[in-house]
C-alpha cells in the first residue's frame, strides 16, 4: 500500500511592473501575505502572468547575509541569480523559474529588478536610478546616484504630480517613445510609487547648486552619464552591448539636461 | 623605416555616432570611450587591409588640416591606447576585421 502525501497548493501572487506580471508562488501564508502588503497597487490576476516562479523559503540557518556578492549569468538559456540571500534560475522561453531564498523582502525585491531589467534590455528600456514623475500628462526622470537629490526632488513634488518612485524608474520604449512607469521600488521615502504610466518628457540628471538652472548636455556626456545610472547585473557581452544601443536610442530621442537645484519648491517651476 | 601597421575594430565593443560624437564601449568590460573627430575617422578606416600610414595620409591628412608628420604620430599613440583597452587589434600583417 503506498501512501499519498497531500499536497499544498502554492498560492500565487501576481506583481505586474511596467506592464509585465510576475506571479510568483509561495506555499507560505505569511511570506505571501507580506508580498501583498508589499507590493501593494501593483498587484495584477495570476491568470494573466507573462512569467511564473515557485518559491521556496530557506531555513534560517541557511542564508547568508544579503550584502553577499551578486551572480547573475546565463547557462543554457537558463539565468541564474544568486546572492547569499537567495538562489533563482529562470527559463524565459518556458516562462518558469524558481526561487530560494531567505524569508525576506529584500531577496525577492532584488530578483524582481534583476528579472525586470533582463526583460527591458531585450525590449530596448531599462531600469536606471532614478526618480521619477508624472505632472500635465507628461513624465520627467531625475537620474542620480545615492545623495544625487532624488530623494530631496521627490519630497519637493507638488501635490499634482504623481510620484513613479524615489530610487529606481522603469523606462519602457514604445515605437518612437518612451514611457516612465512606476515602481513599488522605493528609496528613502520609503513609499511605494503611483502605478502609472506616461510618455516620458525628459531625463534630468541631478546636481545641487546655489540656483535653479537647467543646463545642456552634449550626447557623450548624456550616454555615459545614463549609463552609470541605469542597472545592469549580468556579465553578459551581448546584454552590455544591448544595454549600450538603448542609451544611445534614449538619448536620441528624449531630452537630457542638468538640473542644478537648490533644494525647494521653487525648481519644480521650472520643470516642463 | 617602421614596420607598418594595420588595424581593425575588435568584434568585442558596441559604438554609436550620436551628435557627431563616437561613442564606443568595451562589452568584455564596460568601459566607455569617447572619440574625437581624428580619432573616430581613424576608427572609421580600421578595416584590417588598409595600412596606418595610408589611413592618415589618404584620410586624416585630406579631411583636417594637420601636419603628416604630426598625424603620424598622434594615430600611433591613439592606435596603443585602445590597442591596450582591446579596442583595436593591430598587426604587421592585413588582418580580418571582428577578431574578439
Amino acid at each position: 500500500m503506498t501512501t499519498t502525501l497531500p499536497t499544498i497548493a502554492k498560492e500565487a501572487v501576481s506583481i505586474e511592473i511596467g506592464g509585465m506580471a510576475i506571479a510568483l508562488r509561495t506555499q507560505n501564508p505569511s511570506f505571501r501575505q507580506m508580498i501583498e502588503n508589499r507590493y501593494a497597487g501593483f498587484l495584477g490576476t495570476s491568470t494573466s502572468s507573462n512569467f511564473e516562479f515557485d518559491i521556496d523559503l530557506y531555513e534560517p540557518s541557511e542564508s547568508a547575509p544579503a550584502n553577499d556578492d551578486l551572480e547573475v549569468k546565463i547557462e543554457e538559456g537558463e539565468w541564474l541569480l544568486q546572492r547569499g540571500d537567495f538562489r533563482a534560475r529562470w527559463n524565459p522561453d518556458a516562462g518558469h523559474g524558481q526561487i530560494r531564498q531567505a524569508c525576506s523582502p529584500y531577496a525577492i525585491d532584488c530578483v524582481l529588478r534583476i528579472i525586470h531589467s533582463l526583460l527591458l534590455a531585450r525590449q530596448g528600456g531599462f531600469l536606471v536610478h532614478a526618480a521619477s514623475a508624472i505632472r500635465g500628462g507628461k513624465a520627467f526622470l531625475f537620474a542620480g546616484v545615492s545623495g544625487a537629490g532624488k530623494t530631496t526632488i521627490s519630497r519637493l513634488a507638488p501635490p499634482d504630480a504623481k510620484l513613479l518612485t524615489d530610487e529606481i524608474s522603469y523606462v519602457r520604449r514604445e515605437g518612437n517613445r518612451y514611457l516612465a512607469c512606476g515602481t513599488p521600488f522605493a528609496g528613502e521615502l520609503a513609499r511605494v510609487g503611483e502605478n502609472q504610466s506616461a510618455p516620458l518628457s525628459a531625463l534630468f540628471l541631478l546636481e545641487k547648486g546655489l540656483q535653479n538652472s537647467i543646463e545642456p548636455v552634449g550626447a557623450a556626456e548624456a550616454v555615459q552619464r545614463l549609463l552609470r545610472n541605469i542597472l545592469f547585473f549580468a556579465d553578459d557581452p551581448e546584454l552590455v552591448e544591448l544595454v549600450f544601443q538603448s542609451a544611445c536610442e534614449f538619448a536620441s530621442l528624449v531630452p537630457i539636461r542638468r538640473l542644478v537645484f537648490v533644494p525647494d519648491q521653487r525648481v519644480w517651476d521650472i520643470i516642463r | 623605416m617602421m614596420a607598418e601597421k594595420y588595424i581593425a575594430r575588435s568584434s568585442a565593443i558596441a559604438a554609436r555616432l550620436l551628435g557627431g560624437e563616437m561613442m564606443v564601449m568595451s562589452t568584455a568590460d564596460s568601459t566607455f570611450f569617447t572619440l574625437d573627430e581624428v580619432a573616430s575617422a581613424i576608427w572609421q578606416a580600421a578595416d584590417g587591409r588598409t595600412p596606418l600610414s595610408e589611413i592618415v595620409a589618404g584620410k586624416i591628412c585630406q579631411e583636417f588640416d594637420v601636419d603628416r608628420e604630426q598625424a603620424q604620430r598622434d594615430a600611433a599613440r591613439f592606435v596603443d591606447e585602445l590597442s591596450q583597452q582591446g579596442i583595436l587589434l593591430v598587426s604587421d600583417q592585413p588582418l580580418m576585421e571582428s577578431s574578439p
